[in-house]
């Protein structure tokens, strides 16, 4: 008893309580300049971005290809804005994301679900380590895997389906994973509740536990979406690249990031990876913010 | 005090040497022994005992609801109307035994609506819309829900108190006019009000619906049952009228466990 009640004279003493004040003080410093350290580079990266860019961002940018050198460099010469945008980059992103989205997204929801309800079985847990491992792979290696299935066998030269099938191996573990998380958060007495109404398992899965976790879901796939649709590596290997507007599947297409690099290679054109650059952060930021916005909704 | 109309009625849930048992492999060990027992037709029969005696496990296989876990083997026999209801598919055993579970669990994605016809909607079963406006009015008037709620019938469930999920849940179960309800210690989530609130609405559902519940408050068991079971280590060890077993309990473990010695 004695000593306890040394400590806590102690521990009330004053000098002690400034003591702890001032750490406390240092401690929160420290904290914001640590957090400030943090965004600093990502609001000098869009600020860089808004600045070197803004001048060729216009309606034109969004609804002409991509101009060839020659006349850029006429426009160049003359002092104007260099012509032409970056829709075969757009069409061909939404094109290729897409066809990815309707392979990955359905085939990543149920093989989550599956290693929902298999929980601790050894087949699930194996499958569970697959999917890290994919989610860990380079994009570059998905590239080539997609390029040895596709480009070589089934449409004989780059194409699209390509470059969405290798999208899609890397949206896979993105989907799966959230989704196994999203079904555990679930209460069980929910899905108990649909069997105590006679409901076949199938429908208690897609019109309730599914409902029920869309929130989950959808972030699951909108962050996968933000990943994959500034992928640049695989899409050189399979996609290739083109300088038309097309929607054949079994042509090469064109993506924003690969028309950022096409940019980048030609000194005529290098002034247009910066608004390029722009439109593409913009497009995974929206992405971003949408996905947080359903997260935070679900609470 | 007995209406001597009751007892002649037939039973409406015959259970015949039930055993279950959580173990595949372990054939000896069963969470619910041996059990059988003749369940009255309008009446209500309160399941008690200690934690882990069984009496989830006894009220889950009546409505076949531990199928969903393959390790779980049941055994014996239980006839409801004199049918088997082994015999009987999903849907029709669950139309006919309504199940309301501890924790209210209304679907949250649907509205209080959607959450009463759920079971006609989710099985697909087509109907014309004022024959479902009928049956979400007929259920929640049941369950003297209505009142609070008919103005709020397309929003979601959220944000009803835990009592009013709960009765929004047996509302769930009537719509269905099965019956049986069984209440998996409905009210054990629940705040005194709420929970009287509930044993109110048994009492008043008991004219159309024989009613099973499990419940570890042997109070409310004298409160509200007719009839009543104790089961202790998987086996029941008496069952009969709620009166006479609080009164005078023929077992001697139903007596000590009365008096508060265990469980």
């Amino acid at each position: 008893m004695e000593d306890q009640k040394v400590i806590v004279d102690k521990l009330s003493s004053k000098s002690k309580d400034a003591r702890r004040k001032a750490s406390n003080g240092i401690f929160h410093g420290l904290v914001i300049l640590f957090s400030l350290i943090t965004i600093t580079p990502i609001i000098l990266i869009i600020l860089n971005l808004v600045e070197k860019g803004y001048r060729q961002i216009n309606l034109h940018f969004f609804t002409q290809i991509a101009p060839d050198s020659w006349d850029a460099m006429q426009a160049i010469s003359q002092g104007k804005l260099i012509p032409g945008g970056i829709l075969n980059g757009i069409t061909g992103t939404f094109m290729m994301v897409g066809m990815a989205s309707i392979i990955a997204i359905p085939l990543g929801i149920m093989i989550g679900i599956f290693l929902y309800e298999n929980g601790n079985k050894r087949y699930a847990n194996f499958i569970r380590d697959i999917t890290d491992i994919l989610q860990g792979a380079p994009s570059i290696v998905l590239g080539l895997i997609a390029y040895l299935w596709v480009v070589k066998y089934i449409t004989h030269g780059f194409s699209a389906l390509a470059g969405a099938v290798s999208l899609a191996i890397m949206m896979l573990p993105l989907i799966i994973r959230p989704t196994e998380e999203t079904f555990k958060m679930i209460p069980n007495t929910i899905k108990e509740a649909g069997v105590a109404l006679g409901v076949p398992y199938h429908k208690i899965i897609l019109k309730v536990m599914m409902p029920t976790g869309l929130s989950g879901l959808m972030t699951g796939i909108l962050l996968a979406l933000s990943r994959v649709i500034g992928e640049t590596a695989p899409l050189m290997l399979t996609a290739l690249g083109s300088q038309y507007v097309s929607f054949d599947i079994t042509k090469p297409a064109s993506a924003i990031p690969l028309l950022i690099w096409n940019f980048y290679n030609d000194p005529n054109l290098v002034n247009l990876i910066w608004s390029s650059s722009l439109s593409l952060v913009a497009m995974v930021l929206a992405l971003n913010l949408i996905s947080k916005r359903i997260a935070s909704k679900r609470k | 005090m007995v209406n001597p109309v009751t007892e002649i009625k037939k039973p409406v849930l015959r259970i015949q040497n039930l055993h279950v048992s959580y173990d595949k492999n372990d054939k000896g060990k069963y969470a619910v022994a041996n059990v059988s027992a003749d369940i009255k037709k309008d009446q209500i029969t309160a399941i008690m005992g200690p934690s882990g005696c069984g009496k989830s496990s006894l009220l889950r296989a009546l409505n076949r609801m531990h199928e969903l876990y393959p390790n779980i083997v049941t055994q014996g026999k239980i006839f409801l109307n004199d049918v088997d209801i082994s015999k009987l598919s999903n849907i029709e055993l669950r139309r006919k035994i309504g199940m309301v579970f501890q924790s209210p669990n209304p679907f949250p994605s649907m509205s209080i609506y959607e959450n009463v016809v759920a079971g006609y909607k989710l099985n697909g079963i087509k109907q014309k819309k004022n024959q479902r406006d009928e049956i979400v009015e007929k259920s929640l008037k049941d369950v003297a829900l209505w009142n609070e709620v008919k103005d709020a019938l397309h929003k979601r469930g959220n944000f009803l108190s835990g009592g009013q999920q709960q009765r929004l849940c047996i509302a769930r179960a009537l719509a269905f006019q099965p019956d049986v309800i069984l209440l998996d210690e409905p009210t054990s989530a629940l705040d005194p009000v709420a929970t009287s609130k509930i044993e109110d609405l048994l009492i008043k559902l008991k004219k159309n619906y024989s009613i099973v519940l499990v419940t570890h408050n042997m109070a409310q068991a004298a409160r509200i049952s007719d009839y009543s079971m104790f089961m202790y280590l998987g086996e029941l060890v008496e069952y009969g009228k709620t009166k006479d077993m609080f009164t005078n309990p023929s077992d001697k473990r139903t007596e000590e466990y009365l008096m508060g010695k265990f469980g």
